[in-house]
């Protein structure tokens, strides 16, 4: 057990390393950009005296190692700074723009585990049979097609032409869980390709461990091949879709712009795209922290859940 | 845009992992800006105005009650409310919901009284009196001379960059004073006759005396006040049944924020929306006579032009700049680069409004001509970088086309690409030749932003002593007719050797629920009608 100690505490260390390097990084590809946010502010009104007025404003007349490092001290405090753009608290971006991202992933994981996992189980079971070959050749179509595209369809389908379903959800600000039906399309766009890659992956995983000698031993000892599926196979089959559940569940909450954006769903993505756009380097700095370190969390607690499944392959540091 | 490989990646790469992450989210930033490139496109840069009842004659009588939902597109959680910062649309649609002006742009650009009464200049033009009419505050107070006063220096404050203290600039506000409880005496540096337009300016809202913090409860004097905002998401304001214009006829507004055009146009289609505002041309010709919805086009809406710097080679040349007149087909322009959603313009800003030069004969192409011309200037096989961006509808494919046309005269355009944060900066003092746009504004306002010597956004470099002399014999010259004369010898040297190829004036399209009447269709955006719900109301 102390190696896995010493492994979380090396993960952990690596993590806050990389955290820090994504936010140097983050905020020289930012001063990097040509302009800045007093002239992404000024727009089609470049006065330079007004840019000059604003430049002083936001204080971006300092250097620039100046403003990072008064960032990085508030950090420290736990202050994630200001916007440039507002002047109020890079928090309360972050905390506006959770709500929607994080009930959108939930509804998502909580759909996809069971489908996804299910759908892999299925094929498997079926190897070379018409129902792997329909799975295979169905979740290999929908993978290939881009969510932009998918999501209009669906609009266009359901919303528009039926009428089952509200096409956004537009003017329900945070208030998403009181109106379900709006969430259906969106979750829909957002379950596409990861139940695809993840029942493609879990089929794999499965194909392999039914194949292997473990199983072979464990079915002439007359072990019933129901329990050598699920007791024995899955969860060897399990411990590398775990990491790329992990990775999806990483990408829901980092913020799904295109969904976002199509169904006016006020979440973490807008929140970038405005800051982005508005050259608003704290408020992407703060976004990149906390994207930075959920990432860390996210593929520490896939390791040790996959390390648990199947300890044998052991972990990769 | 889920990218991931069905693969498992090895759990020692994760930084390998969100780099990708952010190179994936930097580059949909990329393309879905475009909807948020029209953001600081749309950043308007004029303001709005007058005429009523255009558009509303055949809606029958109006209908009280009800909540109209409107989507535009907004500005993400740093949104605000204080008018004096309004920069987008949105900003300005619900500023002129809770806040009055003291005069607004009507349908031609010419001011309008609003909060104002009436205004009068002394003999030498640089002291104005101007009378509030009787009006008052969400919270009952009247509104005041002080508030007037309180609120231009506010725009004024040197330490502040409000968008309205370049338009404010003629006023003395030391010396400026109330001379009543509802009039004030406007003291000005200088004669200045279309001094109207200055109390009509983008932004120049009236707040009440001492009020700053305005996002927990704006208080205005507008035809609807404040009841909840969230920033970024919608903001919800009632009819104001003392509104000195008459009480809307609308229980309530609400402003919703949709970006994407897809979004705003997906919501009006499904009900969830009563009033979106900004189409594409294609989505307007799509729904244009189906019945379903309503389309509004607002013509002469946006300015589309090219800018040559007058002040370097090859376009200090004036022959030069002439055979680019000639070069320009604007009709093609006009289909391929606004999708037909638009006219054709004469090299001359402000097509349709007060004091426009309509006399002047329409431009055609000439390549012959335009040839000759090159050949006279000693530029034969001339080579130019046009700059273009994403930054506004239909410039990169002005771009293309306009590059083509050239080619027809012997002329290579090399079409280069720049940033779409930065553009108008980059392109005030740099480069040769670029693609430019503007909102509606007063004539006099494009001129005096845009064309003397002392303008602070000259990106044609068209400095001459002459023609700001012109200028300021217009702000000092009472008489009307006498001012639209050397407005049209400022417009026939503007015609003949300008810096602006003008070639087209662009529809701002809005679509409408068909419950929605009374909405304007001849308000330019930017003007008093545009975007307008005190005059709405649902059938």
């Amino acid at each position: 057990m102390t190696a896995l100690r010493s492994f979380v505490a090396r993960r952990l260390l690596l993590g806050v390393v990389q955290t820090v390097a994504v936010v140097l990084l983050v905020f020289t590809l930012t001063e990097a950009l040509p302009g800045d946010a007093a002239v992404a502010l000024a727009g089609d009104d470049p006065d330079p005296a007004r840019i000059a007025a604003i430049r002083e404003a936001m204080h971006l007349d300092r250097p620039a190692w100046e403003r990072l490092g008064d960032w990085a001290m508030g950090l420290l405090h736990g202050d994630l700074g200001t916007s440039l753009a507002s002047g109020r608290p890079v928090s309360q971006y972050i905390a506006d723009g959770f709500g929607p991202t994080l009930l959108l992933a939930a509804l998502t994981v909580a759909v996809l585990v069971p489908v996804g996992f299910g759908l892999g189980v299925l094929a498997a079971r079926h190897e070379g049979r018409l129902v792997d070959r329909l799975i295979s050749s169905v979740t290999l179509a929908v993978y290939a097609v881009p969510e932009f595209a998918l999501g209009v369809l669906l609009v266009t389908v359901f919303a528009l032409q039926l009428g089952w379903l509200p096409p956004t959800a537009v003017g329900f600000g945070t208030d998403l869980l009181g109106h379900p039906a709006a969430l259906m399309l969106p979750v829909l766009v957002l379950l596409s390709r990861p139940v695809c890659s993840l029942a493609r992956l879990m089929r794999a995983g499965m194909i392999d461990a039914l194949a292997s000698p473990y199983v072979s031993q464990a079915r002439r000892y007359g072990v019933t091949g129901a329990r050598i599926r699920y007791a024995h196979a899955l969860p060897n089959a399990l411990a590398p879709a775990t990491q790329q559940l992990a990775r999806t569940i990483d990408w829901l909450l980092s913020g799904v712009i295109v969904v976002e954006a199509l169904y006016v769903i006020p979440g973490l993505g807008t929140v970038l795209l405005n800051a982005v756009a508005e050259r608003d380097v704290p408020v992407v700095q703060g976004l990149a922290v906390v994207f930075g370190v959920l990432t860390v969390a996210l593929n520490l607690g896939a390791d040790l859940v996959a390390h648990r499944l199947a300890p044998r392959a052991g972990v990769a540091a | 845009m889920h990218d991931e490989s069905p693969r498992p990646l090895p759990s020692s790469a994760p930084f390998a992992e969100s780099f990708p992450g952010l190179r994936r989210r930097g580059f949909l930033a990329a393309t879905a800006v475009t909807g948020a490139a029209s953001l600081g496109a749309l950043a308007l840069t004029g303001c709005g105005g007058g005429a009523r009842d255009g558009g509303s004659g055949g809606d029958g009588k109006p209908k009280r009650g009800g909540r109209l939902r409107a989507a535009f597109a907004g500005g993400g959680a740093g949104e605000t409310l204080d008018p004096h910062l309004s920069n987008l649309f949105a900003d300005v649609a619900r500023a002129k919901a809770l806040f009055d002006k003291l005069a607004d742009y009507g349908a031609d650009l010419s001011a309008q009284p609003r909060l104002a009464e009436k205004w009068e200049a002394n003999k030498a033009l640089d002291r104005w009196q101007v009378t509030l009419r009787k009006a008052t505050f969400h919270d009952g107070r009247p509104v005041t001379a002080q508030d007037v006063l309180y609120s231009y220096r506010r725009i004024a404050d040197p330490k502040k960059a409000f968008r309205a203290k370049a338009s404010l600039e003629p006023i003395d506000l030391d010396a400026s004073r109330p001379t009543g409880r509802r009039s004030v005496e406007f003291v000005l540096k200088r004669p200045t006759a279309e001094f109207p337009n200055v109390l009509a300016a983008f932004g120049a809202y009236i707040v009440p005396e001492n009020a700053t913090d305005f996002d927990k409860k704006p208080i205005g004097s507008g035809p609807f006040r404040f009841v909840s905002f969230a920033p970024g998401r919608s903001a919800v304001f009632r009819r104001y049944e003392e509104y000195w214009d008459g009480a809307p006829h609308l229980d309530e507004l609400e402003f919703i924020v949709a970006n994407e055009e897809s979004a705003r146009v997906n919501a009006l289609l499904g009900g969830q929306v009563e009033y979106a505002h900004e189409l594409n041309p294609t989505t307007a010709r799509a729904h244009e006579g189906r019945g379903q919805i309503g389309i509004v086009r607002l013509r002469n809406s946006a300015m589309q032009a090219f800018c040559m710097k007058t002040d370097r080679a090859p376009f200090d040349d004036k022959r030069v700049r002439e055979a680019f007149f000639l070069i320009a087909d604007r009709e093609e322009l006009v289909r391929g680069a606004l999708s037909g959603a638009g006219e054709i313009g004469n090299d001359l800003f402000g097509k349709g409004y007060e004091y426009y030069a309509d006399s002047l004969p329409q431009r055609e192409q000439d390549l012959d001509r335009a040839r000759v011309l090159l050949k006279k200037a000693g530029a034969e096989n001339l080579k130019v970088t046009l700059d273009t961006s994403a930054v506004a509808a239909g410039f990169t494919e002005a771009a293309s086309i306009f590059r083509d046309q050239a080619k027809k005269a012997g002329v290579t355009l090399d079409v280069k690409m720049g940033s779409k944060d930065s553009y108008w900066n980059d392109i005030l003092d740099g480069g040769t030749l670029c693609c430019y746009r503007s909102g509606a504004m007063p004539i006099e306002s494009h001129v005096s932003q845009r064309l003397l010597t002392d303008s602070t956004t000259n990106a044609t470099k068209w400095k001459h002593k002459d023609f700001d002399a012109l200028y300021q014999q217009v702000q000092s010259t009472r008489d009307k007719k006498e001012r639209a004369a050397v407005y049209e010898r400022m417009q026939r040297r503007l015609y003949t050797e300008g810096g602006f190829l003008v070639w087209g004036f662009a529809d701002w399209i809005l679509g409408t629920a068909r419950t929605v009447k009374g909405v304007e269709r001849k308000a330019p955006a930017n003007t008093l009608d545009w975007a307008r719900f005190d005059k709405v109301w649902l059938a």
